[in-house]
């Protein structure tokens, strides 16, 4: 999905069938060279501009991880030196969380389908689109420069005193890499709210707009309001860091617990950034896939609300061991366990939204069911680190690495690929093999539990995290892991060669392949460069589906 | 004449998403300092001796007076987009002088300021003047002094190009009674930078001295 | 096998209670995930499109939402969720307030190794003697960053910041071995800062605890370094300097210059130590120099000792305000 796009896209072959056009006529065709693509303001080339960023840290990161996952096959460090396995989960850490995941879904379907989605012509403020784009770009590349140049071995969270008195100075640049990238969060954050707000199609009223919609416009928030205090935290840990000063290092008449309590003021939010456009996602492929109604659309809308607002209130919880006082870590304790209930309620509707439905299993539905489950795992073992006394064993532990890679990886990653699968014949006007797509499905839903199921009981059992090393007893369940990671690899290495396959090979794509209700829907595959040639207007409720006439039609 | 009240009327909302834009991006504005007055707060509450001995160190003339110079800034702008919206473009653009001198005015008192606090040792990384007992505190005290003014004159900085930017587009005529809506844009921002000094200023010049 | 299931033992009471809340847990969890894996199969097979199926007249959308059942799943999760809560609070409540009666220990963690110092003065690297049964107070502090003790048996773990004192207890009453863990990432050697805990039987923890020939106890090398620093001349009997006598002070409050009180705890005597304009006791003037760059934390964890070992003994000039 990256190199191929980039380049001139194929000729179609043949007649079109449907209403597919020809691939010159839509926005993919408004020009092929570098230069065109580097400078489009179109939110749809800014979308595969961010794809081909997003893919290339992904696979850094998970090259990071595969290496740690290597050397954790036996006790002993006997791969990678302690100080470079502690510079391969710092790398792995900040890649994955700022680099990859907090664009993710966001920056690539966001900015491809809420104008598409709303009716409307582009994003508020296109340039600015472009401009996000190229902050990102340029605060990554800092970033990733310092970890690849040097090493930073503070882990993604730069807890000090540690950040600021004992580790190289790579950290320096690696902090201004995440500030910087932070900026284009915000910008990314307001030009999605301000499009919501104001650029909806005539008819499109709140209680229409797709839940996707629903569930970037509160991430947007999300993002607005808690990026600028991790970039302000990270400031004053730049200049304590540079000039010795500080309110952060104890040595210094500083508080370390003031520094944890800023960073996850913003980095627990952080955590819904990434789930809540996951959750979008799952909603958009479960009703086409069971060509049903989603199952109570107001219930799921607020719920997406008061994640987003609680979510803002239960930073604390990752503080219960550290000396915080008893009753913050009380409250913190009650806001975590008023956070889960939205996110159960979204679970079981998605179930019930099944419930005489006219299933069927394509390649979405399945990462789409898979995102369910994992979520649902990573969202119950929330509950025994909310649970302040068991957080007490399992804070710091495998047990923690395990719930945060459910929610992040089975959930989130699960669902960017579910919105790869879903939405690739829009994007591309191509048609993917079915039948690889599926095994792909099941492939990574298989590695991904073997990889990290284990780890729940390894941190059960105690065996703390970010360790080069570890005690003999803990060596069964980590090479089941490390198998398990394999699979996984396996797995996401999969698309990168049927997807840009079908690019070249694949067969056209109709404008609505999916039988789908939804205005993205509604127009040509790939859309046109103006994304409707009329523009639409919204007369009903999303969802609209009938199952009885589709199993009717498909019984027959 | 109906595609020209079109365009109009597609100018107006412009206007008006730019302006909602901004408000969102004073959101992020206010969380951003917000780090620095929790800071603050925080940091007071553990060393309260020594951020009130060393608060009376800042220099209350020059502040006192800068508090008076940026509020005149923002009620120059304010008047600038008035005039505008009002076509007297030309008024409108001394206005802009006007904000964008106080700005500088503001910009080359907190130089001076600065100057005065390293003459005094007050740059808590250089030669630092408190002694032992209250150091810690102080430091801290005017650490956060320069980081939270510092922040301010950047925003400052970005402001007077912002209005000098504006100035140049009246100046060509690009902004008009019609077409007012990046100047007030502008002037929410200004507004914005003032009101976080309209914080920074007791904060930093008169708690201490009360 | 039998290594998947190591983690089991838990060796105190309180690691007791809470596997019994996590497997309580674990349960309702597991019967949730399976509940609702089990619907979801069910719809997928029986709602599949080539299904033959009354879904209902052609032109009624299908269920779209029914109030009841919407707030059955928001009632009955959270009154599951809030009765977990309070338990999970409630234990958290024991894990943070330690008993009257406890066995002090001083732990203090540098990268990558813990020092231990026990009451009479015996010390020990990496490695913790405790007798069974009885409850063990430590109080830990760090020399550089931030740690964390974690002790898996106990189902315990306690972040050791520099600059304060954490306290951290439990009261093992299984003998063995067990491990010792930092939890918070340290720096390079994180992963091997770890050691040993040894629960002995009291007796023989008595006699672990009285060989290896212990040259005085915490409070006496507290005593001793009370003269070395020179703090005895102020703070001592025969002073002549105006300075407020340091017995009996230790767990009470008192009065400052300001007109507030100070809680006097291990952090209240490291601070007067290190900044000692900070808090000016009421009456006193304030001439007591900073020790800052003088003193280690080993050092202020026997000063600490010698002042507590204060605390019983009577008021020697009897002029605490």
């Amino acid at each position: 999905m990256n190199a191929t796009s980039v380049s001139s896209p194929p000729a179609p072959e043949g007649v079109p069938t449907g209403d597919a056009r020809p691939i010159e006529q839509s926005y993919l065709g408004a020009g092929s060279s570098l230069w065109s693509w580097l400078t489009t303001v179109d939110h749809k080339r800014i979308a595969i501009l961010y794809a081909v960023a997003i893919t290339a840290f992904f696979f850094l990161g998970g090259a990071a991880a595969t290496l740690m996952r290597v050397e954790l096959v036996t006790p002993r460090g006997d791969l990678v030196s302690a100080e470079t396995y502690n510079k391969l989960f710092t790398a792995h850490g900040m890649i994955m969380v700022w680099f990859f995941l907090i664009p993710s879904i966001p920056t690539t379907f966001g900015n491809f389908l809420i104008p598409l989605m709303i009716g409307a012509r582009d994003l508020a403020f296109p340039r600015l689109n472009l401009m996000s784009w190229y902050v990102y770009i340029a605060g990554a590349c800092i970033t990733v420069a310092a970890l690849i140049a040097g090493g930073v071995d503070t882990g993604w969270t730069f807890y000090t005193p540690f950040s600021t008195m004992f580790s190289s100075s790579y950290v320096i640049l690696a902090i201004a890499g995440v500030f910087v990238v932070g900026f284009s969060s915000i910008l990314t954050g307001l030009n999605f709210i301000v499009t919501v707000h104001r650029l909806r199609a005539p008819g499109m009223t709140w209680f229409r707009l797709p839940l996707f919609v629903w569930a970037i416009y509160a991430t947007s928030v999300i993002l607005v309001l808690a990026t600028p205090v991790l970039a302000m935290t990270l400031v004053l840990l730049l200049v304590e860091r540079v000039l010795g000063i500080g309110i952060f290092d104890p040595a210094l008449g500083g508080d370390p617990l003031l520094f944890q309590h800023l960073f996850w003021f913003y980095s627990h939010p952080a955590v819904y950034i990434m789930v809540l456009p996951a959750m979008g996602v799952a909603s958009e492929v479960i009703t086409c896939f069971a060509h049903k109604p989603v199952f109570g659309y107001r219930m799921m809308a607020y719920a997406i609300l008061a994640i987003a607002t609680i979510g803002f209130l239960v930073w604390g919880h990752h503080m219960f061991v550290s000396g915080q006082s008893v009753y913050a870590g009380a409250t913190f304790s009650l806001l975590s366990y008023l956070v889960a209930i939205p996110s159960a309620i979204k679970v079981f509707n998605w179930t019930a939204t099944l419930y005489k439905g006219s299933i069927t299993f394509e390649a979405p539905m399945l990462y789409a069911l898979g995102f369910v489950g994992l979520f649902m795992l990573g969202g119950l073992t929330g509950l025994f680190v909310a649970a302040l006394a068991l957080d007490v064993h399992l804070t710091d532990t495998y047990f923690v690495v395990a719930h945060f890679h459910y929610i992040m990886v089975g959930g989130s990653v699960m669902a960017y690929f579910a919105a790869i699968h879903y939405w690739w014949p829009k994007i591309t006007g191509r048609c993917y093999s079915e039948g690889w797509a599926r095994f792909a499905a099941v492939i990574i839903f298989v590695g991904f539990n073997l990889t990290f199921f284990p780890q729940f009981l390894l941190g059960a059992g105690g065996m703390p995290r970010r360790y080069h090393e570890y005690a003999p007893e803990f060596q069964l369940l980590n090479v089941l892991s490390s198998a398990g990671a394999s699979i996984l690899a396996a797995g996401y290495l999969l698309p990168l060669l049927y997807l840009p396959w079908s690019l070249r090979f694949g067969a056209r794509a109709s404008g609505n392949p999916w039988d789908a209700r939804g205005l993205e829907w509604q127009t040509a595959s790939p859309p046109p460069v103006e994304n409707f040639e009329t523009p639409p207007v919204v007369p009903e409720r999303p969802y609209d589906y009938r199952p009885q006439a589709a199993a009717a039609e498909g019984g027959a | 004449m109906s595609t020209h009240a079109t365009a109009e009327a597609t100018e107006l909302d412009e206007g008006e998403t730019a302006t909602f834009g901004m408000w969102v991006f004073l959101a992020t504005e206010v969380l951003f300092f917000g780090v620095l007055f929790f800071a603050y707060v925080m940091t007071r509450l553990r060393y309260p001796e020594e951020f009130a001995s060393a608060g009376r160190h800042t220099d209350l003339t020059l502040g006192s007076i800068n508090t008076g110079v940026l509020l005149t800034s923002s009620l120059a702008i304010a008047l600038a987009v008035r005039s505008v919206s009002l076509g007297a473009a030309r008024a409108g653009a001394w206005l802009l002088v006007a904000t964008l001198a106080l700005g500088a005015v503001f910009l080359g008192l907190k130089s001076l300021e600065y100057w005065h606090d390293y003459t005094e040792h007050l740059v808590p990384w250089l030669d630092f003047a408190f002694a032992p007992p209250e150091r810690n505190g102080a430091k801290l005290f005017f650490y956060l002094y320069f980081v939270m003014t510092g922040a301010h004159a950047v925003h400052l900085i970005i402001g007077l190009s912002l209005v000098g930017f504006m100035l140049v587009r009246l100046w060509r005529g690009r902004i008009d009674a019609a077409s007012v809506a990046p100047l007030e844009v502008t002037a929410l921002y200004w507004h914005l930078v003032d009101i976080i000094w309209i914080f920074l200023y007791p904060l930093l010049y008169l708690v201490s001295r009360t | 096998m039998r290594e998947l299931f190591a983690w089991h033992v838990g060796a105190s009471p309180y690691a007791h209670r809470v596997d019994v809340l996590f497997w309580t847990l674990t349960g309702i969890t597991g019967a949730v995930a399976l509940g609702v894996i089990t619907v979801m199969a069910v719809f997928a097979i029986r709602y599949r499109r080539e299904a033959v199926m009354a879904r209902g007249p052609i032109d009624e959308p299908p269920v779209t939402g029914k109030r009841w059942v919407e707030i059955c799943w928001i009632v009955i999760p959270l009154l599951i969720f809030l009765a977990v809560y309070v338990w999970g609070a409630n234990l958290y409540f024991q894990y943070a307030s330690p008993p009257a009666k406890t066995l002090e220990v001083y732990v203090l963690a540098k990268q990558w190794m813990w020092k231990v110092e026990h009451g009479n003065g015996r010390r020990e690297i990496n490695e913790l003697h405790v007798p069974r049964g009885q409850a063990i107070k430590l109080v830990m502090t760090s020399q550089d960053v931030i740690h964390s003790f974690y002790v898996p048996a106990f189902r315990v773990k306690r972040d050791v910041l520099p600059g304060r004192y954490a306290v951290l207890w439990f009261r093992p009453t299984r003998s063995g071995v067990y491990h010792l863990f930092c939890a918070e990432y340290c720096g390079t050697d994180h992963s091997r800062m770890g050691g040993r805990i040894l629960v002995m039987e009291p007796e023989d923890f008595g006699r672990w605890v009285s060989s290896g020939a212990p040259t005085a106890t915490l409070a006496a090398a507290g005593e001793e370094k009370f003269r070395a620093f020179g703090c005895g001349g102020c703070h001592g009997e025969n002073a002549t300097v105006h300075a407020p006598s340091l017995a009996g002070i230790f767990g009470h409050d008192v009065p400052l210059a300001t007109g507030q009180f100070a809680h006097v705890d291990e952090r209240y005597i490291r601070d007067s130590i290190l900044m000692p304009s900070r808090d000016i006791a009421a009456g006193y003037p304030d001439v007591m120099p900073s020790f800052t760059g003088r003193v280690s934390e080993e050092d202020i964890l026997d000063l600490i000792a010698y002042v507590k070992s204060l605390a019983s003994a009577p008021s020697a000039r009897g002029d605490i305000r």
